[in-house]
């Protein structure tokens, strides 16, 4: 089971203002180990932020990014006290959902 | 192996801002020895106690003065143990593989059958291909295309590899050979890697 | 640590191999840090680490707030760009990370070994002295860099540090100074400051503590210096060791004036 993903969204005038940050290997399937053998692909497919039950952000990802995601976006329509819900699929099927509570400006 | 004469400084009186340069070595001596003690402790006695080669680079920052920089020239050059066959030249693909590889002797690698690597590409710049190169010593590209193969090139090349500090005293390159990093073969491959004709270093 | 793969931006793939290659190659990595100062995960830690300054913990139940970093007991802003300095409750000369250990086991109760049994994050272990660092370092960002070397501890504390600087020892030869003595000199890809002229250190110095990409987490300098003692084939150093103390307070007499921009971002 993949790390916590470290969230903080606070609001910055009128927008929410996220920055997450994601725990997950992001392997090309083309990098090779020690013995030479091809380390297999495995990386975040898909991602969904939501908040009060509204889609604000998804993103289909490949193998360019890299290990650790990092994001950092704005999006209209939500307030302090709401929560901003932050989930990913990965190529494999895994799956990981994270929470924080938008923090007054 | 013949041994430095170490040379004592006087001691001069301390000045208001410190402690004098005597007095200021032997307290870094005990912080140094009271500051790596939860770790890999065969190793702390390794570093613990410098030979006269580090101990003298490290009091004269590098730049020992000239009679002093003769003497450890030539007490490295003494020490250099070229390889028993005369053959200087191995395999540069295997030398290529050595130069790329930094494993080996740090508190991480427990794996002591595996072969140290000399982590050339951490300071030169060697074949063409790798663009990953540190600029800490010079460029090593067509080093064998502008100096030819010769014997007395490969000899050396050799030698430098093995202890540097037996051409010049104090350099910042390590004492591959001397110090037991790298093999006598593995020396070899990398000065194939530098010298040979078919080697991409000098193509 | 071993060096992760470099994200995107990449230009390793098909650059023509000349000198021109090389500026090329800097401009493309200085383009990408660009984009990425506006976002910097260590944003994260620094929240984290304020929530843990806050927060009572310990058998004292007690949070970190009356921690006195050198300019009052609670006065956070602006103490890390006074540091590393004497302290007179502990007549030492401490650094960020000693002395937020100190105010862990005085104020929260905590044993001094339970304070420091995590210094480094280790994935499923974050680090709780990594997030302090961060926040407490980046309420000092934007001062001048003014380490104090005025009381006689730390006068001693920076000419023990200049000893251990040039101190060659090991299989390898090394010493700081062997890849910190030169300016415009790297380590393959990785630009070297030379630490003993200002015009480097006062660039380089301060943007410690950092998010290390390679590393997925903040690093600060305790785990600089653990970390160049690994390459430089040295046992591990003891966190908040005297030697590294004595190391940093050499080293921030060049860094001194710098602008601290702690906590960056590195590779």
């Amino acid at each position: 089971m993949p790390d916590p993903m470290r969230i903080r969204a606070n609001m910055a005038g009128d927008k929410v203002e996220v920055r997450v940050l994601m725990s997950h290997e992001m392997e090309t399937g083309q990098r090779k180990d020690a013995s030479g053998a091809l380390v297999p692909a495995h990386f975040i497919q898909n991602v969904t932020v939501t908040c009060a039950g509204r889609t604000v952000l998804t993103a289909q990802w490949g193998t360019s990014i890299s290990k650790n995601p990092f994001m950092h976006f704005r999006f209209k329509g939500g307030k302090p006290g709401d929560k901003v819900a932050i989930s990913w699929v990965d190529n494999k099927g895994e799956r990981r959902t994270d929470e924080a509570v938008i923090a007054g400006g | 192996m013949k041994r430095l004469t170490f040379i004592a400084l006087a001691a001069f009186a301390g000045c208001a801002s410190g402690p004098s340069d005597d007095e200021a070595r032997q307290r870094a001596e005990r912080v140094f020895r009271e500051s790596f003690t939860h770790g890999n402790r065969q190793m702390a006695a390794r570093v613990e106690q410098q030979d006269d080669v580090q101990a003298l680079c490290t009091r004269y920052r590098n730049e020992p003065p000239r009679d002093l920089a003769d003497r450890i020239e030539a007490a490295e050059t003494a020490d250099i143990r070229y390889p028993a066959s005369g053959k200087f030249l191995g395999d540069w693909r295997q030398g290529e593989r050595i130069a790329q590889d930094g494993y080996g002797l740090r508190f991480t690698d427990p794996d002591t059958k595996r072969p140290n690597g000399g982590g050339c590409y951490n300071c030169h710049r060697i074949a063409p291909a790798e663009i990953s190169y540190g600029t800490l010593g010079p460029s090593l590209y067509r080093f064998g295309a502008l100096r030819g193969a010769g014997e007395p090139v490969q000899r050396y090349v050799y030698g430098k590899i093995y202890d540097s500090q037996a051409f010049l005293a104090c350099s910042n390159m390590p004492r591959f050979g001397h110090n037991g990093v790298l093999t006598e073969e593995q020396i070899a491959h990398l000065v194939a890697l530098l010298l040979d004709p078919e080697s991409p270093v000098n193509k | 640590m071993p060096l992760c793969r470099l994200p995107v931006l990449a230009f390793a793939a098909a650059l023509p191999f000349a000198c021109l290659a090389q500026q090329e190659t800097q401009k493309e990595i200085e383009r990408y840090r660009q984009l990425l100062a506006e976002g910097n995960p260590a944003d994260l830690f620094e929240a984290r680490g304020e929530e843990l300054w806050k927060a009572s913990r310990g058998p004292k139940n007690a949070s970190l707030e009356q921690c006195d970093l050198g300019l009052g007991p609670g006065v956070v802003k602006g103490a890390f760009a006074r540091m590393p300095r004497y302290f007179p409750d502990t007549d030492r000369v401490q650094d960020l990370e000693s002395r937020i250990v100190t105010c862990i086991v005085t104020l929260q109760g905590f044993k001094p070994e339970e304070a420091i049994k995590n210094p480094f994050s280790a994935p499923g272990r974050p680090s709780d002295l990594e997030a302090l660092a961060s926040y407490v370092a980046g309420q000092s960002k934007g001062m001048k860099l003014a380490a104090p070397l005025a009381h006689p501890k730390e006068l001693e504390a920076f000419r023990i540090g200049e000893q251990l600087f040039y101190r060659r020892a090991g299989p390898h030869d090394f010493a700081c100074v062997s890849c910190h003595g030169d300016s415009g000199r790297r380590i393959r890809l990785q630009e070297l400051p030379k630490l003993t002229d200002p015009g480097d250190a006062q660039k380089i110095f301060t943007t410690w503590p950092a998010y290390r990409v390679s590393q997925g987490t903040v690093r600060t300098m305790q785990h600089r210096l653990y970390d160049c003692y690994w390459q430089m084939r040295h046992p591990q150093m003891d966190y908040a060791s005297e030697a590294s103390i004595a190391l940093e307070v050499f080293m921030a007499k060049y860094a001194n004036g710098g602008e601290i921009r702690a906590p960056a971002l590195k590779r």
